[in-house]
């Protein structure tokens, strides 16, 4: 055994530095020395994650196109060559419509919704031994997007960004049991708390205990002003199952995500919220028939008040000076197109 | 040398750390992710001994710990890369010739990604993060055992050979 005293006195120093970090880091919080640290990681592992995504992406799909051209005969070899080429332009092709389909429908969402949205990909994904549930997306501060935004997608709540680097930020997903959410059930406005758990489906604690839930119905955040404010009328998912816990004042309530966590691609973080609650009117078509809840569908938003020409929700950066006190992206001079 | 090696390592860091997350976790296989940042720090671990095992092993927790997907507290990953390195220099070092046959290899990788694993969440456990609580951690450790297993023969006897070419004498303590 070659161990000496030393190489021991090395380890023990070390596991007491990365003790005394982990306490640092999380009696600290949001303002914990570390996020210094944090910051710079961020500004260099996040363009090297962007790249290699973007760099394997085009050699994944290769693969797989030659792993599809089959057999080796060499009278056929050109046309296999054609072929797999081919087949490879169609995957990509294929690739690209589903990705403009997501992009489609996360601009319908959040037209619905009056969000504006900056669209992003997920280059990175946490590890599962590591307990947490997050992603990187390649957007950073440079297009805008800050702490605590929220972010969606196509078909719902994704999650919120916890930080943000130059050129991506991290995400928290909705399913991390550290994620809590205010949420509203569509049609009956009960007002509850939905948490994450990680694998399990979510849950949803509702405050008043005597509101009348059943499988089926429909969740949507809550939403917050301020500084930390949450987009409002986000689609969350539907109840499952509902237990009544016996001796508590609150019902505990199974939630199914409408977004498919596993396969996160294309998502959209919310730079500008929308001025009024959309409520529920940003939920997928009901399946059964319900009469609508809340009259004041945004589609036909009433008559607000001049000088507010921008609904689109294109995410541009050319998003205007808004009353919430968000700095102008650009100069504040009329562009001059034609 | 040192610096020499202090490079070898740092690129090496990088490059598992990226292709982890980036690559690796994006395949989205069902359980737990390939963990090529442990294999890496065993590989390096097993040539140049337990100081430098666990020297390297706490500086790549350091980086998965502060890299962009991480959102738990600094300090976990560096905890437990770092005993994982000490263990696979320890191991490796037993006796008078570094054992390098790929049975050694795999049996080290089988022993730490369990105890990594295990590890992980009993740090997590001890601060106050209960989110192991919501994952299967049996079924999440074999898959982890498993693709730790099967990357394994690929990974750590590059990086060994690699790590030998650099500086082949590890790294003892006066």
């Amino acid at each position: 055994m070659r161990d000496s005293r030393r190489s021991r006195m090395v380890l023990v120093l070390l596991l007491a530095i990365s003790f005394a970090l982990i306490t640092v880091d999380i009696r600290g919080g949001r303002n914990s020395p570390l996020s210094t640290a944090r910051d710079w990681a961020s500004a260099v592992f996040g363009p090297a994650e962007r790249g290699t995504s973007a760099a394997v992406d085009p050699v994944g799909r290769a693969i797989d196109a030659v792993r599809d051209a089959g057999s080796h005969e060499d009278e056929k070899k050109k046309l296999k060559d054609e072929n797999a080429k081919l087949r490879q332009e169609l995957e990509n092709v294929q690739l690209d419509k589903a990705r403009v389909a997501e992009l489609d429908k996360l601009l319908h969402v959040a037209s619905a919704g009056q969000y504006k949205v900056k669209p992003a990909r997920v280059v990175a994904v946490g590890p599962a031994q590591g307990f947490s549930w997050t992603v990187t997306i390649d957007a950073g501060t440079g297009d805008g997007i800050k702490q605590d935004m929220t972010v969606i997608n196509g078909d719902g709540l994704v999650g919120r960004v916890t930080s943000v680097g130059p050129m991506t930020a991290t995400v928290l997903l909705a399913t991390d049991p550290g994620f809590s959410v205010g949420s509203r059930m569509a049609g009956s406005m009960e007002i509850g708390i939905t948490t994450g758990q990680g694998d399990r489906p979510m849950k949803l604690q509702l405050l008043n205990g005597q509101a009348q839930i059943k499988p089926g119905d429909r969740l949507v955040t809550f939403g917050s002003q301020g500084p930390k404010s949450f987009a409002p009328g986000v689609p969350v998912g539907e109840v499952t199952e509902i237990r009544a816990t016996p001796g508590a004042l609150t019902k505990t309530v199974e939630v199914k995500p409408y977004v498919h966590f596993t396969s996160l691609d294309t998502v959209g973080v919310v730079v500008e919220p929308p001025r009024s609650d959309p409520r529920d009117a940003v939920l997928p078509a009901a399946p059964a028939q319900q009469p609508p809840a809340n009259p004041a569908a945004p589609a036909s938003a009433p008559a607000s008040p001049a000088a507010q020409p921008s609904t689109t929700p294109t995410g541009t950066g050319n998003s205007k000076t808004s009353a919430n006190g968000r700095p102008p992206a650009k100069n504040p001079t009329p562009s001059g197109r034609d | 040398m040192g610096a020499a090696r202090a490079l070898y390592a740092a690129v090496l860091i990088v490059v598992g750390l990226v292709v982890q997350v980036s690559v690796l976790a994006r395949l989205g296989l069902p359980g737990a992710v390939p963990d090529l940042l442990m294999l890496v720090v065993i590989g390096m671990a097993m040539t140049w001994g337990p100081t430098a095992g666990c020297v390297v092993g706490f500086a790549a927790g350091l980086c998965a710990d502060l890299a962009p997907p991480a959102d738990h507290a600094a300090g976990r990953y560096a905890f437990v890369l770092c005993l994982a390195g000490y263990v696979a220099g320890l191991f490796a070092q037993r006796g008078r010739q570094p054992r390098q046959s790929v049975v050694t290899t795999i049996l080290v990788v089988v022993v730490l990604a369990a105890l990594t694993t295990v590890l992980y969440a009993g740090v997590g456990a001890l601060v106050g993060d209960t989110a192991a609580r919501n994952v299967g951690l049996g079924r999440l450790m074999t898959t982890a055992v498993v693709y730790d297993a099967l990357l394994a023969p690929f990974v750590v006897p590059l990086v060994m050979t690699g790590a030998r070419r650099i500086d082949p004498q590890p790294l003892m303590p006066i």
